[in-house]
């Protein structure tokens, strides 16, 4: 949760409109989805990147501005490990990027009532 | 030649050999009853004197002329007769010779009841079992375990008891002097000092050299284990001391101490009209509640507390403290209300520091206090009357402004009075408008809960919360208890379902020791099936399954009616987690993280396995659709009195 107010607070400070969502530079989506389970952003985050409380916040598919994604993965706030360049290039992360834009957003609905 | 001594100089092995020597003597001489009689003095009574072996021979068919190889009582049946005093119910072993007279004893002299004999396939088992049943029966069931071997074996259940504060009491055993061990094996199960192994994670423990040592051991041990704080405790059964004779001469001397209900030990009541009087008078004061609720009344003693004060409750879930559903649980909210909070109430907090710090992370370990500095922090609990030195289970010291020595949950009816004391119509008034505003802040919760859990609904592998809430939509009609830790699945049931009773859940291994869940699930189901009338369920992880997967055997003989849903995420995924972020740290490849922490290639397939151990079992299921379906026909097995297992493979958290 601490997390996810976290990255929140990153994408609002960058969150102008030179860097909106359609400023990601292409990618592609099945080289992102590889990548998105190989590199273990699953881990934490969940195949869907619908995020897992406690470990990974929900990360799709309302994602943050393309540039403050770049950003937490470089140089993280809070826990997350840092995924600098030498391992994921700039492409590679806009092929994430892409990936995650594809999730389809479910309807509360479905999960049954509390009570 | 020395005189024949008399009855009460001799112990009872030289009584034993005198019979044998005379006996053969007697063969020799043709005058049986002159020698082998034991020859009390006048000054001794003759109570009840041993059978000649004249007699004996007429009782057994045995030789007179020959030394006696059976006896009608031994010291471990009197050790029967001391557990039986203590109302336990159930004693879980996988055999071992250290304690064959015991387990025969309690077999057939104790008629295999009260305790009940479980067999387990491992001690750990054994010891989990136990430790499980505990938090659900709130009283200890005993496990006995081999010597030597058998202590090593369940040192690790043993050390998550311990971390845990739950009381067990474990018996194991050793072989007697040298020269009556058989020669071999016996002596590789022998041990000078037998609990000295556990000795740093135990609360007490006794090797007693007597009869009259065992028993006033034995309700000691138990006394101990169950007063708070709460731990696990060892005893020694000697082998000679099980195995020697017991004629009734001795028996009559042996006293069993009566066992007394301990009271708790509470706080201070000046200590805690001071931390009433800090409550009452703060404007922003929350409760944290962590190893708190001992029994099903710590549970409704917070809800009064926190509706007295209007002041929201965390519950840090090592037990089950505080409904799920009630207005002022705003365990979700933790961060915030701690940064906000002017006074702070710890109740059986096992890590403070941790609770009111934090640490970062990454390469450089950063902490940070998350409480503001002028926060008055209110700690009640019995931790500092059992800390030990080796293991570091007792976590950073965090200084307490107002620290209370006591049990939390013995402490709160005196904490509860105290606040209505300092309550005036006034005060009440403004905690009420506090109240309703915590009320809002709940119902934001859930709501952003389910709309949480919808992401990747129909996701394969299955997301935890699809998988969770499949499985609520099948209990939640019933009278249902989740004995199975939630963390490693981001704490579903605690934000989306209705935890409403003190029995819904009972927290963790607390040593987080790898193999404590299933072990620890069929105790507790089993304290359940006594109860009666629950269903009983548990998600237990792949690699906890693979530590103790004997347990589903002892489940399907025992007929303990458990739900167990395997949350099968191939790996050891903590420890994946762990390796991939230092391969991050050290910019390193990302995708051989799976190295020595996944357990696919081949896949596991555990519905197999449980079906192998005699227990029915689906699986495995990949697609959320057939989950539904799979959870009906187990949980009719188990509503027919069966364990059943359902084998889903899931998405890692």
């Amino acid at each position: 949760m601490r997390l996810f107010t976290l990255i929140l607070a990153a994408s609002c400070l960058v969150g102008s409109a030179a860097f909106a969502q359609d400023a990601a530079p292409a990618g592609s989506i099945e080289t992102g989805k590889k990548l998105f389970t190989a590199d273990g952003c699953y881990q934490c985050h969940g195949y869907a990147g619908q995020g897992a409380p406690g470990y990974g916040p929900r990360i799709a598919p309302k994602l943050m501005p393309y540039q403050a994604f770049l950003a937490q993965l470089r140089h993280p706030r809070a826990d997350m490990p840092p995924y600098e360049a030498a391992i994921v290039t700039d492409q590679q992360v806009a092929d994430i990027y892409a990936y995650l834009k594809t999730q389809k957003e479910d309807d509360p609905k479905l999960v049954p009532s509390f009570y | 030649m020395p005189k024949t001594p008399t009855l009460a100089q001799l112990d009872r092995r030289r009584f034993l050999k005198g019979v044998a020597i005379g006996g053969a003597a007697v063969g020799l001489a043709g005058t049986a009853d002159a020698q082998t009689s034991p020859n009390p003095t006048a000054a001794e009574p003759q109570k009840a004197a041993s059978p000649t072996a004249t007699q004996l021979a007429a009782e057994t068919g045995h030789p007179a002329e020959l030394p006696p190889l059976t006896t009608k009582k031994t010291g471990s049946d009197f050790m029967v007769d001391v557990v039986k005093t203590l109302g336990i119910n159930y004693m879980a072993a996988c055999p071992g010779s250290t304690f064959r007279a015991l387990q025969e004893s309690f077999i057939n002299y104790g008629g295999n009841t009260k305790p009940e004999w479980l067999t387990c396939l491992h001690e750990e088992a054994s010891v989990g079992m136990a430790h499980g049943y505990a938090k659900v029966a709130g009283k200890p069931m005993a496990a006995m375990v081999h010597g030597t071997v058998g202590l090593q074996h369940a040192s690790m259940a043993i050390y998550n008891a311990w971390c845990d504060r739950v009381p067990i009491v474990v018996f194991t055993a050793s072989a007697g002097p040298v020269e009556e061990r058989r020669p071999g094996v016996e002596w590789m199960h022998t041990v000078q000092d037998g609990a000295a192994l556990t000795r740093d994670f135990t609360k007490w423990d006794d090797y007693p050299w007597s009869l009259q040592s065992f028993a006033e051991s034995t309700v000691r041990a138990y006394a101990l284990a169950t007063t708070a704080p709460m731990a696990p405790v060892v005893l020694v059964a000697d082998g000679k001391l099980q195995e020697e004779p017991l004629h009734p001469e001795e028996e009559a001397k042996l006293k069993i101490p009566k066992l007394a209900a301990n009271m708790q030990p509470a706080g201070d009541p000046n200590a805690v009209r001071e931390a009433a009087k800090l409550l009452v008078a703060a404007e922003n004061p929350m409760i944290i509640a962590d190893r708190y609720a001992r029994t099903e009344k710590g549970m409704g003693l917070l809800v009064k507390l926190a509706e007295l004060l209007q002041a929201p409750v965390v519950d840090v879930r090592s037990r089950m403290n505080f409904p799920t559903n009630h207005p002022l649980n705003n365990s979700e909210r933790k961060g915030a209300l701690v940064s906000q909070a002017d006074v702070i109430l710890a109740l059986e907090a096992v890590d403070l520091y941790g609770q009111l710090n934090r640490m970062r992370d990454q390469l450089e370990r950063v902490t940070f206090p998350t409480a503001k500095p002028n926060a008055k922090v209110i700690s009640i609990t019995a931790h500092d009357l059992l800390v030990r030195a080796n293991y570091q289970d007792f976590q950073r010291y965090q200084p307490a402004d107002l620290p209370i020595t006591g049990d939390a949950e013995a402490t709160m009816p005196e904490l509860l009075e105290a606040v209505q004391k300092e309550l005036s119509d006034a005060r009440k008034t403004a905690l009420a408008a506090r109240g309703q505003k915590l009320a809002d802040a709940t119902k934001g919760l859930l709501d952003r809960a389910r709309g949480e859990a919808a992401y990747g609904w129909d996701a394969s592998p299955i997301s935890s919360a699809r998988m969770y809430m499949e499985l609520w939509n099948q209990i939640k009609s019933e009278d249902w208890a989740l004995v199975s830790a939630t963390n490693f699945s981001s704490d579903w049931p605690f934000r989306l379902w209705a935890m409403d009773k003190p029995y819904r859940y009972i927290g963790g291994a607390g040593g987080a020791g790898v193999g404590y869940q299933q072990v620890a699930s069929t105790g507790a189901a089993l304290a359940h099936r006594d109860i009666g009338g629950r269903l009983v369920v548990s998600v237990t992880g792949d690699g906890e399954l693979n530590m103790s997967p004997g347990v589903l055997w002892t489940a399907a003989h025992h007929k303990i009616p458990l739900l167990t849903i395997v949350q099968n995420n191939r790996a050891y995924h903590q420890e994946w987690m762990h390796l991939q972020r230092m391969a991050n740290r050290h910019n390193r490849a990302l995708d051989t993280a799976w190295i020595g922490t996944t357990i696919d290639n081949p896949n596991i397939d555990y519905a197999k396995i449980a079906q192998g151990y005699g227990m029915f079992a689906i699986g495995p299921v990949s697609d959320p659709k057939e989950l539904g379906p799979a959870l009906q026909k187990a949980i009719a097995v188990v509503k027919g009195g069966e364990p059943a297992l359902i084998d889903v493979v899931m998405q890692p958290r």
